[in-house]
Formats: C-alpha cells, sequence, structure tokens
C-alpha cells in the first residue's frame, strides 16, 4: 500500500505542476496579445537576450563548424566522400546544431538570469509591490521577456547559421585545402529553404520555452536565498531537456518522409 | 451608521494543515489609522495581503467601500489597487530602476502620466520623505535602509491613495529613523486624509501611529481598543504583549532540549 500512495502522491504533485505551468502560460501568452504592452520592457529584454547573447552564440557556433568539418573530414575520407563535407557542414548547422546549441547556450546564460531576477523579486515582494502598483507582474515581468524570448532566438539563430558555416568554411580551405570557390558552390548546392526556415521555428519555440521556464520557475520561487537558487537550477535544467525533447518532435513534423 | 472604509468578516486562509487565519472580524473607519500588533507568524501579513487580493483566503468576506473583493477579476482588481499604497517591510524597491521611477511607476504604469510630469511629482514625493532631489537619480542598492524606507513611503503615498497599508515600517531601523519613520507615516497619513492600516510588533511605533489599536492572536482578533486604552485593556493577553513578557498566556512554543 505504501508503494501505491506514493506513486499515486508523485503522480498528483505532477498532474498539478503541469496544470499550474498550463495556466501560467495560458495567461502569460494572452498578456503578449492584449494591450497595454511595455515596450521599454520588450526592448530592454530584446537587447539582454539578442544582443548580449551574440558572443557566446557566435563562439560556440563558429567551433561547431570547425568541428564539424574537421570530424567529417576524417570520416568521410575513409570512404573517398571528402565533396561531401561542405554540405554536411551546412545541413547539421542550419537544421540541427544551429538551433540546438544557441537554445542550449541561451537558456544557460538568459533562462537562469530570468529566474534569478524574478525569483529574487518574488521573495523580497518586489512582485507584491507591482500588484498594488496597479500594474500586473504577468503583463509587466513576463510578457516582455516572451515576447523577446519568441523573437530574439531565431535572429541568434541566423547569426549562428552563418559563422557556424563560416568556421567550417575555414577549415575546409585553411586546414584541408579544399578550393575556396568550389567549398562556397557545395554549400549552396543542395540547401533548401526548408533547412533554415524548419531550423528558426525551432529557434523561435526554443526561445519560448526558455523564457518560460525562466520565468515560471522565477515566478514560484520561494524561501529566499536557495528557493531562488533551486529556481534557477530548475529553470535551466527544464528549458535545455525541453530545447531536446521539442527538437525531437519538429523535426518529426518538418521531415518525417512516412 | 456610515459604511466602513474596509470591513473583514470571518476571514479565513489556511496553507496547508497551518490554519493561518481562523475568522478574523475587523472593520476600520474612513480616516481613522488602525494599528495591529501580534507576535511573528499570527497572521498579520497574511490579513493585509489578502485584503489587497495578493492571497486570496478561503472563506468570509472582505469589502472596501462596501463592495466585495475577494471575486474580482484581475482588472477589477487592479481599477480597485488604485485606492491603495502599501509600505512593503523590506521596502520591495525595484532594483533594476532609479530611485524616481520607483517613486513614480504607480503614476507612470498605473495612471499612464507622461514620464517628466511624473518625475516631477516624484522628485515632490521624495521631498516630503526629507530626501533631496539628488537621491532620485541614485539606484536603490546605493541607499541606507532608513532611506530606502523612506523611498518606499513616497512612492506608496505618490498616487495619493485613499487607503495605506504599513508592513512593519519600524522593523530593522535604529531608534531614531523608526522614530523619523514614524512621524512621516502619521503626517503623510494626515496630509492626505488617508484610511490607514499598520501592521507592527513595535509598541512605541503603534502608540505614536494609532488611533486604535487591534491585537491579533492565532488568526484572530482578540482585542480591539483606542490607543490610549491600551495599557489598561483588561486583556492578559494584551497586556503580555505590550510589556513584552515572556510569561503569560501566550506560550512560545520553545522545544525543550
Amino acid at each position: 500500500m505504501g508503494f501505491l500512495a506514493a506513486t499515486g502522491r508523485a503522480f498528483l504533485i505532477f498532474l498539478e505542476a503541469t496544470g499550474r505551468l498550463a495556466l501560467f502560460t495560458g495567461s502569460a501568452l494572452s498578456h503578449c496579445v492584449r494591450p497595454p504592452l511595455y515596450p521599454r520592457q520588450i526592448l530592454r529584454q530584446m537587447i539582454d537576450i539578442g544582443y548580449y547573447s551574440l558572443p557566446v552564440v557566435g563562439l560556440t557556433a563558429l567551433f561547431t563548424g570547425m568541428v564539424l568539418a574537421l570530424q567529417s573530414y576524417s570520416g568521410f575520407s575513409r570512404f573517398q566522400a571528402e565533396g561531401a563535407i561542405a554540405t554536411v557542414v551546412v545541413l547539421s548547422i542550419t537544421r540541427e546544431l544551429g538551433p540546438v546549441l544557441a537554445g542550449l547556450m541561451v537558456a544557460g546564460r538568459i533562462g537562469a538570469a530570468m529566474a534569478a531576477e524574478i525569483g529574487t523579486m518574488r521573495v523580497t515582494e518586489q512582485i507584491d509591490a507591482l500588484s498594488t502598483l496597479s500594474t500586473n507582474p504577468h503583463k509587466y515581468l513576463v510578457a516582455p521577456r516572451l515576447i523577446a524570448g519568441l523573437t530574439m532566438v531565431p535572429l541568434l539563430v541566423i547569426v549562428a547559421d552563418i559563422i557556424g558555416v563560416f568556421g567550417g568554411f575555414l577549415v575546409g580551405v585553411y586546414r584541408l585545402d579544399f578550393n575556396a570557390a568550389s567549398y562556397i558552390n557545395r554549400t549552396w548546392e543542395f540547401l533548401q529553404p526548408v533547412d533554415v526556415i524548419s531550423g528558426l521555428v525551432k529557434a523561435a519555440i526554443f526561445g519560448f520555452l526558455i523564457a518560460l521556464m525562466g520565468c515560471y520557475h522565477g515566478y514560484h520561487s520561494k524561501g529566499g536565498a536557495q528557493g531562488v537558487g533551486a529556481a534557477t537550477t530548475n529553470a535551466v535544467v527544464s528549458a535545455s531537456i525541453m530545447i531536446l525533447v521539442w527538437n525531437y518532435l519538429i523535426t518529426g513534423l518538418f521531415f518525417s518522409t512516412k | 451608521m456610515t459604511v466602513p472604509k474596509i470591513a473583514l468578516k470571518n476571514v479565513t486562509k489556511h496553507f496547508g494543515p497551518k490554519k493561518v487565519l481562523n475568522g478574523i472580524d475587523l472593520e476600520v473607519a474612513k480616516g481613522e489609522s488602525l494599528v495591529v500588533i501580534g507576535g511573528s507568524g499570527t497572521g498579520k501579513s497574511v490579513m493585509l495581503k489578502s485584503i489587497l487580493g495578493l492571497l486570496t483566503p478561503d472563506s468570509g468576506s472582505i469589502q472596501v467601500d462596501g463592495v466585495e473583493t475577494t471575486r474580482l477579476r484581475s482588472r477589477e482588481r487592479e481599477k480597485l489597487l488604485h485606492k491603495f499604497g502599501m509600505l512593503f517591510q523590506g521596502a520591495a524597491l525595484f532594483d533594476s530602476l532609479k530611485v524616481w521611477e520607483n517613486v513614480a511607476f504607480g503614476l507612470i504604469q498605473g495612471s499612464h502620466m507622461p514620464r517628466s510630469q511624473a518625475k516631477e511629482i516624484a522628485v515632490a514625493k521624495l521631498g516630503a520623505v526629507g530626501l533631496g532631489p539628488d537621491v532620485a537619480e541614485l539606484s536603490p542598492a546605493e541607499l541606507s535602509g532608513g532611506m530606502q524606507k523612506r523611498v518606499g513611503l513616497a512612492r506608496a503615498i505618490a498616487d495619493e491613495p485613499e487607503i495605506i497599508f504599513f508592513d512593519e515600517p519600524t522593523t530593522g531601523l535604529d531608534p531614531i529613523m523608526a522614530d523619523v519613520i514614524n512621524e512621516l507615516i502619521v503626517q503623510c497619513v494626515k496630509d492626505l486624509g488617508a484610511t490607514a492600516v499598520t501592521i507592527t510588533h513595535d509598541m512605541a511605533s503603534a502608540r505614536k501611529i494609532a488611533d486604535r489599536i487591534a491585537m491579533i492572536y492565532q488568526g484572530r482578533i482578540i482585542w480591539t481598543g483606542h490607543a490610549r486604552d491600551i495599557d489598561n485593556s483588561g486583556n492578559a493577553y494584551v497586556d503580555q504583549f505590550v510589556h513584552g513578557r515572556a510569561d503569560g498566556p501566550i506560550k512560545m512554543q520553545i522545544k525543550a532540549l
């Protein structure tokens, strides 16, 4: 009986958390489209997510593109398929690694910061103070972050795509002695719009999930410094897992041939 | 009989197995300053937050100006909260904003006033709590605890609310700064003609601010009376609290070693 009770309790807690997250998401989404919006807050978040994440996302993309070229060369040369390297790099980057790695980096950088900031506002009663000043915290704190995440991460991924492909190009031309023109040709040859578009759709959803997890865990944090720490951890871990799960689901939607 | 500004009837609230509010009955008349005293964890803060709608009570009725508020939708709630100002225990200033933006927050976001006009009012309100215009451009983190409390007070009164709540306004301040805050509270409430509810366990503060005092114990109001009657309340609980004695009907739960 003890086992059944424990299972049931865990299941109920899971259902409660799911319901709470669903309500939170619904409320936050409705505030994204109902005026008044807070342009100042949206702009601040956009700069934070879009501009200040550029270095870390750029570096990640650069080295990922470089290592892709290097690895595929050492693998493909075993069966004389070196000519496919440019195609492999561009497809991997635009479809998968650009959005996923950028998403994970932004989750670590932005999701954590959001959870910590909102969590601290919660435990120091700043969120209550917002309400007493006739300002809806969902509208003022959550909606701008969701909007910024949804719009900025795709832009970051465009940059990551370009830098990643450039990284592959650098290794291909300067280390593996490909002809620059033919490498670029190869890059374009088999690239289809859907490769890039699916990556950007992923990026938008990842950006939304990162902001949602950051806000949700921060908003519901309790109990001082420890609670804020836990909220930060939960925000990053849950965002990362959701990114990987949704990555699979979206890939299935776009590219399932069956 | 006139309608009380705030009226609570049999309000209850529990968190998990713990009953925090156990049937609160309380009325606050328009323009009076009520101080609610009581020990830590007796439900004082929960009561204030229930009136503001930050927490939803399990049962009971809370009326503001004769209008039931426990079942308000969020938009109506926002409108209602225009009547309120609150000074939080830790001041709860927004640390991402400058001091003047904090004070002007309710004017800009709540009442949609242009920023330049709101700034003028904010600087004037800062002046009213004894802070110069140079403070306006600082960030809250650069201020001392007493100054933060004063900025919090300026923010609470900036939109000229009809009702002001003070959550332990003197906690964590030195006695002199505490008295400065007390005087500012009395002054601000009088200037605005506002109704004030203060929760505190600082008796010096209670004596200074209160027209009327209510004592809360185990989630119930166990005594109310005029501030001048506090020393001969005839209530053993109140006596013990006022004189700060460890022995009496209120037993602190201290674990035996």
